[in-house]
C-alpha cells in the first residue's frame, strides 16, 4: 500500500474541482472579480499539486514541458491577435484603435463586443499565466530529483 | 508632532519594510537572501500604492445594479449608467456621475497587480540565475564568487 | 518627409504607433514557436525591417502633421493609455529601429557562434521582447507604462546577457548584479511615479505636466523628482549608478552588447529627459538647481573618472563599456546646461554615440568571432589579419575621441558651443581633458591592432588573413560609414536633435 494513499485519493478528488473553479474564475472575469490571471494561477496550482503528490515524472507526462513552452507563446498570440483583429474589423464603419473591443460585435448599443473582447483576451492571459507558472515550477523543481517514497 | 506621525501611520510600516529590504540587499553576501531583500523592497512599494488608493469612508468601487442595462441614460441612473458608459470608453465623462458616492480608488490596485507580475518575473529570473550560478561556481556566496573569478582572471593572464 | 509619411497605406499608417510595439511582441511569441535558430532569426529580421519602416513612417507623419496621439483601445487620454509621439521620441524610435535592424543582420553569425543551438530560438524571442520593451518606453505617453515597458525590456535583457555564460560564466554574475540594481532602479522609479500620482491624480505624462503647472510644486513632487532621477539614472548608467554596466557589457554575447550599448541606456536617458523636462518644468527652482549641481557635476565626474578607469582595463569590451559610462556623462552635461542648445547637443551626442558604439562593439564581436579574442593585448596584429573590420573599428574609435571628419567631433562641437553659451568654461576644460583620456584608451586599442605584429603560431590565433562574414561586415561598415557621412551631412541629425530640444523646451 502506498505510504500516502489518503493524499493521493483526496487530491484526485480535489484536482478536478480546482480546475473547474479556475474556469469559473476565468469566465466570471468580465463582469465580476476574477479573470485570466487568477484563473491561470489556479489551474497551474492544480498541476503543481499533481506534481507534488504523484511526482515530477507523472506531471511531465500529463502536461509536457513542450506544451508549457508553446502555451506561453500561444497565449500572447491570442491576446495580440484580438488587438490586431480589432484593427481590421472596423465594427461600425469608422476606424477603431488597437484593442478596441467594440469592433468585435456589430451591436454597439449593448457593447456586446466589449464582452467578447474581454473574454478572448482573458483566455490568452489564462493560457500564458498557467503556462508560465508551470514553466517556472518545472524549471526549478526539475533540477532536483524527486524524494523517494521511503524517505517521506 | 505626534499628530503628524499618527496621521501618516500607514507610511511607518512601509518605510520600515522598505529600509529592511534595501538593507538586506546591501548587507548580505548570499545571493538568495539578496533576492529576498529585493522582494521585500518591492512589496513595500506595493503597500505604498495600495494605501494611496484607500479613501476614508470610501465604498468598494463596484457599481451595484444591472451592468448589462445598455445605455441607461446619461446621469438619470448614475449607478447603471456607470457600467454602460465605462464600457463605451468615456471614463472621463462618468467622473461626475460617481462623484456623489465616495469610492476607494481602484486604479492603484490595478497598477500594483501589474507591478506584482513584474516582481514575480524578476524574482523568477533572479532565482533562475542563482541556480545557474550555483551550477557554474558551486557556491552562492558573494565572497566565494569574487574569489573564484579573481583566480580565473589571474590564472588565465599568463 | 512627405515621402516617408506616405510610405505605408493610410489604413496601416494610422495604427503605426501601436503596431511598432505590438509587432515585436507578437513576433516574440512566434519566434518561440520556431524549431530552429535560423527560422527564429528570419522572424526577427522581418520584425526589425517592419519596425524600421514604421519608425521612418512615424518620423514622416510627425514632421508633417505634428504630435501623434494614439488612444489604446479607443479609451481617450488622460483616463486611457495613450501612445504619444512628438519630436523628442521620434529620434529614439528611429535609433532603436534602424540600429536594431543593423544589429539583427549582424546577429546571425554572431549568435550561431555563441549560443547553444537549442536555445537560439528562445534567445531571439527574448531579444524581441526586449526590443518591444524599448520601443514601448519610447512611445508611451503614460508614466506607469514607462515602468512596465522598462521592466519588460530589462527582464529580457537580464536573460539575454546571461546567455553569454556559454563563453564565460561571469556573464551569470554580471547579469545577476544587473538584475538586483536594475530592479532597485525600477522600484525607485515606480515610487516616484506613485508620488506624482498622489500629487496630480493622473498618470498621463502630458496631463501630469499640466496639473503640476497649475498646482505648483510641493515636497511630494520634489521627492518624486528625486526618486525618478535616481531610478532612471540607474537604468541610464548615470555615473555613480553605473556599476552594473561594465560587466554586463563585457560578458554578454557580442550581438547583445552591440545592441544594448547603442539603444538601452539611450532609451532610459530619453525617459529621464521626458520626465525632467516635460513633467517637471526646467524653470522650477529645484529642477534648475538639480541641473547645475547634479546633472552637470555628475556628468563631468563621469567624463573624468570613467574615462580614467577605461584607460586601465585589460578586457577590450570592458574598456569600451567604461567609455560608454563616460559618454553618458557628456549627455548628462548637455542635459545639465538646461538650455535648448545644451539639450540638443545632448540628443545629438546620444544618436552619434549609438553610431560609434554600435560599430565598435560589432567590430570587437567580429574579432571574437574569428579569433576568439577579447583582451586588449590579444588584439595585436589584427590590422593585418582582419583589415576591413579593423578599419571600421578605427573610424568609429576616432569618432569616439572626437577627431574632425567624424560625427564625434560634431557632437562635441555642439556641446562646447552650448557650454560657452552658458559661460561654463570649466565644462569646456573637462570636455578637452576627457577627450584626451579617450585618446589614451583608444590609442591603446589602435596601437595593439595596427602597430603590433600578430603572434605567430599561437593556438587559436592563426596569422592568416581572415574576412568576417559579410553579415557582420556590412552593418559594421555601414555604421562606420555613417560616422563619417553625418559629419559632412550633419543637417539631418542636428535637425532632429534641435527639433527634439524645441519639442520639450518650447523655444526655437
Amino acid at each position: 500500500m502506498s505510504p500516502h494513499l489518503i493524499l493521493r485519493v483526496v487530491s484526485k478528488l480535489l484536482i478536478p474541482m480546482i480546475v473547474v473553479f479556475g474556469f469559473y474564475v476565468q469566465f466570471h472575469g468580465d463582469f465580476g472579480p476574477g479573470g485570466g490571471f487568477q484563473a491561470g494561477v489556479i489551474i497551474a496550482v492544480a498541476v503543481i499539486l499533481y506534481a507534488l503528490i504523484f511526482g515530477m515524472e507523472e506531471a511531465r507526462r500529463a502536461v509536457p514541458p513542450a506544451v508549457v513552452r508553446y502555451g506561453a507563446a500561444l497565449g500572447v498570440l491570442i491576446y495580440a491577435s484580438v488587438g490586431v483583429a480589432t484593427l481590421f474589423m472596423n465594427g461600425a464603419g469608422e476606424p477603431l484603435n488597437f484593442l478596441d473591443y467594440d469592433a468585435l460585435h456589430p451591436d454597439q448599443g449593448q457593447h456586446t463586443g466589449q464582452h467578447y473582447g474581454i473574454l478572448l483576451v482573458e483566455l490568452g492571459v489564462l493560457t500564458t499565466v498557467a503556462s508560465v507558472m508551470l514553466a517556472i515550477f518545472y524549471a526549478f523543481a526539475g533540477r532536483v530529483p524527486d524524494i523517494p517514497d521511503e524517505e517521506w | 508632532m505626534l499628530e503628524i506621525i499618527l496621521e501618516r501611520f500607514s507610511y511607518i510600516p512601509i518605510i520600515i519594510l522598505m529600509m529592511t529590504g534595501l538593507y538586506v540587499v546591501i548587507a548580505t553576501g548570499n545571493l538568495v537572501k539578496r533576492l529576498v531583500g529585493l522582494s521585500l523592497f518591492q512589496t513595500s512599494v506595493f503597500l505604498l500604492y495600495i494605501t494611496m488608493g484607500k479613501v476614508f469612508g470610501g465604498q468598494p468601487p463596484i457599481i451595484a445594479g444591472d451592468a448589462h442595462g445598455g445605455d441607461a441614460g446619461h446621469g438619470a441612473d448614475a449607478a447603471a449608467g456607470y457600467g454602460a458608459e465605462a464600457a463605451a470608453g468615456h471614463a472621463a465623462e462618468t467622473a461626475h456621475h460617481v462623484a456623489e458616492i465616495a469610492y476607494s480608488n481602484p486604479l492603484p490596485h490595478v497598477l500594483i497587480l501589474t507591478a506584482i507580475v513584474v516582481g514575480v518575473a524578476t524574482l523568477a529570473v533572479g532565482l533562475a540565475l542563482v541556480v545557474r550560478i550555483r551550477e557554474a561556481y558551486g557556491t552562492i556566496e558573494d565572497d566565494a564568487l569574487n574569489a573564484a573569478d579573481y583566480s580565473l582572471e589571474t590564472g588565465s593572464a599568463e | 518627409m512627405d515621402m516617408l509619411a506616405s510610405l505605408l497605406p493610410a489604413g496601416i499608417a494610422v495604427h503605426a504607433p501601436a503596431l511598432i510595439v505590438v509587432i515585436p511582441l507578437i513576433m516574440a511569441a512566434v519566434a518561440a514557436f520556431m524549431p530552429k535558430g535560423l527560422w527564429a532569426w528570419g522572424v526577427t529580421l522581418v520584425t526589425a525591417i517592419a519596425v524600421a519602416v514604421l519608425s521612418l513612417n512615424i518620423l514622416g507623419q510627425v514632421s508633417t502633421g505634428g504630435v501623434i496621439s494614439y488612444a489604446m483601445g479607443g479609451w481617450l487620454p488622460p483616463a486611457g493609455i495613450e501612445l504619444r509621439v512628438d519630436m523628442l521620441n521620434v529620434p529614439l524610435l528611429l535609433l532603436v529601429g534602424i540600429v536594431g535592424l543593423l544589429c539583427v543582420i549582424y546577429a546571425l553569425p554572431s549568435v550561431a557562434d555563441e549560443i547553444a543551438k537549442k536555445q537560439q530560438a528562445l534567445f531571439y524571442s527574448a531579444f524581441l521582447v526586449c526590443f518591444a520593451g524599448l520601443l514601448g518606453v519610447t512611445i508611451t505617453g503614460d508614466a506607469f507604462n514607462v515602468f512596465v515597458f522598462l521592466e519588460i525590456s530589462s527582464i529580457s535583457t537580464y536573460t539575454i546577457i546571461a546567455m553569454g555564460a556559454g563563453k564565460d560564466r561571469r556573464a551569470l554574475t554580471a547579469s545577476y548584479n544587473y538584475l538586483v540594481l536594475g530592479t532597485i532602479g525600477a522600484t525607485f522609479f515606480v515610487i516616484g511615479v506613485g508620488f506624482l500620482y498622489m500629487a496630480t491624480g493622473t498618470l498621463n505624462i502630458a496631463d501630469m505636466a499640466a496639473v503640476l503647472e497649475q498646482n505648483g510644486h510641493d515636497r511630494v513632487t520634489q521627492a518624486a523628482f528625486a526618486f525618478i532621477v535616481v531610478g532612471l539614472g540607474l537604468k541610464a548608467a548615470m555615473f555613480p549608478l553605473h556599476v552594473w554596466l561594465p560587466n554586463a557589457y563585457a560578458f554578454a554575447p557580442n550581438f547583445v552588447t552591440a545592441f544594448l550599448a547603442s539603444t538601452a541606456t539611450k532609451v532610459a536617458f530619453y525617459a529621464l529627459i521626458r520626465f525632467v523636462f516635460s513633467v517637471f518644468h526646467p524653470e522650477v527652482n529645484f529642477v534648475a538647481m538639480s541641473f547645475t549641481w547634479l546633472f552637470a557635476v555628475v556628468g563631468v565626474v563621469a567624463m573624468m573618472v570613467a574615462s580614467m578607469q577605461a584607460v586601465f582595463q585589460t578586457d577590450a569590451r570592458r574598456l569600451l563599456a567604461y567609455s560608454s559610462v563616460a559618454q553618458v556623462g557628456y549627455m548628462m552635461l548637455g542635459l545639465g546646461m538646461g538650455t535648448a542648445a545644451g539639450l540638443s547637443a545632448s540628443m545629438l551626442h546620444l544618436m552619434n554615440h549609438a553610431l560609434m558604439k554600435g560599430a565598435l562593439f560589432m567590430a570587437l564581436g567580429a574579432f571574437a568571432l574569428n579569433f576568439g579574442v577579447r583582451r586588449v593585448k590579444d588584439l595585436a596584429g589584427l590590422g593585418q589579419t582582419m583589415p576591413a573590420s579593423s578599419a571600421a573599428f578605427t573610424v568609429a574609435s576616432l569618432s569616439l575621441v572626437g577627431v574632425p571628419l567624424t560625427v564625434g567631433f560634431t557632437s562635441k562641437w555642439y556641446l562646447v558651443t552650448a557650454a560657452l553659451e552658458r559661460g561654463w568654461w570649466w565644462a569646456v576644460a573637462a570636455l578637452m581633458i576627457s577627450s584626451l583620456l579617450a585618446l589614451a584608451y583608444v590609442a591603446r586599442l589602435l596601437s595593439a591592432i595596427w602597430m603590433e605584429t600578430p603572434p605567430a603560431g599561437k593556438a587559436g590565433i592563426a596569422p592568416a588573413r581572415r574576412l568576417a562574414p559579410w553579415m557582420v561586415l556590412a552593418p559594421m561598415s555601414l555604421l562606420a560609414f555613417a560616422n563619417i557621412y553625418f559629419f559632412f551631412h550633419a543637417d539631418p541629425l542636428v535637425g532632429l536633435a534641435r527639433a527634439a530640444a524645441n519639442a520639450v523646451m518650447g523655444g526655437n
